[in-house]
């Protein structure tokens, strides 16, 4: 019997890979990637508590929010990798160190 | 096993594996086309879990439209000939020992938890959710149209090259 448990495991999972990816990438599109599973992670807890411990649309709701906020994000953060790649020439995020004092 | 089961434990198994394709694959455009499987199995589970609107808006949004954006970020941020998209990983050994206790904790407080139970029998929910939409979560839903507002606005501004500077 699949119950709440099985998906908060498997967000678990999704959400410590994303974590993961954040901390070992260099590469800023690639940290982005790993942004949006840690989004897609909460997305599912969200929709199982929907399902299976309050009874109501709430949660479905937040999922919803969620999207619009990781598509906003995505777009506004694209736009900062760009900038950074026409300024330095590079995508990796630790050569980005210009207020390096 | 139920049927439900055999389908749950055949998306989680799409999802979570090429979850750590995107982080672990050394190719740039490997870790944005395992993306895609892996957002069509998140998708998979809402309508598993009876959540038809956000599995819809899933595929829309995720696949239509972030995953797009993603990969001209690829494409952007590369030489077109370069063929070699390779990126390398810095401090493996440490991220992967913060992810995997980060996991080991996040699992065993799902799993120790008594959660609260009132299943909520599977319905369609897209008249439901426009109602709340439209009503109760009025505020938040106008909220977030002006947050998209800016948010284009935003990304449109910071790309543009200024002429005076």
């Amino acid at each position: 019997m699949i119950g709440l448990q099985h998906y908060l495991v498997l967000s678990a999972a999704l959400f410590s890979l994303g974590i993961l990816g954040l901390l070992t990438r260099r590469n800023a599109v690639n940290v982005l990637m790993a942004i949006e599973l840690i989004l897609n992670a909460a997305n599912v807890n969200l929709v199982a508590f929907s399902r299976y411990a309050t009874g109501n649309l709430g949660g479905q709701l937040f999922g919803v929010f969620v999207i619009v906020v990781a598509a906003s994000e995505v777009a506004v953060a694209l736009a900062i990798v760009l900038t950074l790649y026409r300024l330095r020439r590079t995508p990796n995020l630790d050569e980005a160190d210009i207020l390096k004092g | 096993m139920t049927p439900e089961a055999v389908v749950f434990w055949a998306f989680a198994i799409v999802t979570v594996g090429s979850a750590a394709v995107v982080v672990l694959s050394r190719t740039l455009i490997y870790s944005a086309f395992a993306l895609l499987f892996t957002f069509f199995g998140v998708a998979g589970l809402y309508v598993l879990l009876g959540a038809d609107f956000l599995a819809a808006t899933q595929l829309l949004i995720y696949v239509g439209g972030i995953l797009v954006l993603l990969l001209f970020g690829v494409m952007l941020t590369h030489k077109i000939y370069d063929l070699d998209l390779r990126t390398e990983t810095t401090q493996l050994a440490s991220g992967l020992i913060v992810a995997a206790g980060l996991f080991v904790i996040l699992a065993a407080t799902a799993l120790r938890t008594q959660w609260m139970s009132v299943p909520r029998t599977p319905a369609p929910t897209t008249e439901e959710i426009g109602r709340l939409f439209l009503g109760q979560y009025l505020l938040p839903f106008e909220a977030a149209s002006v947050l998209l507002l800016v948010a284009l606005l935003g990304a449109a501004m910071i790309v543009r090259r200024r002429r005076d500077a």
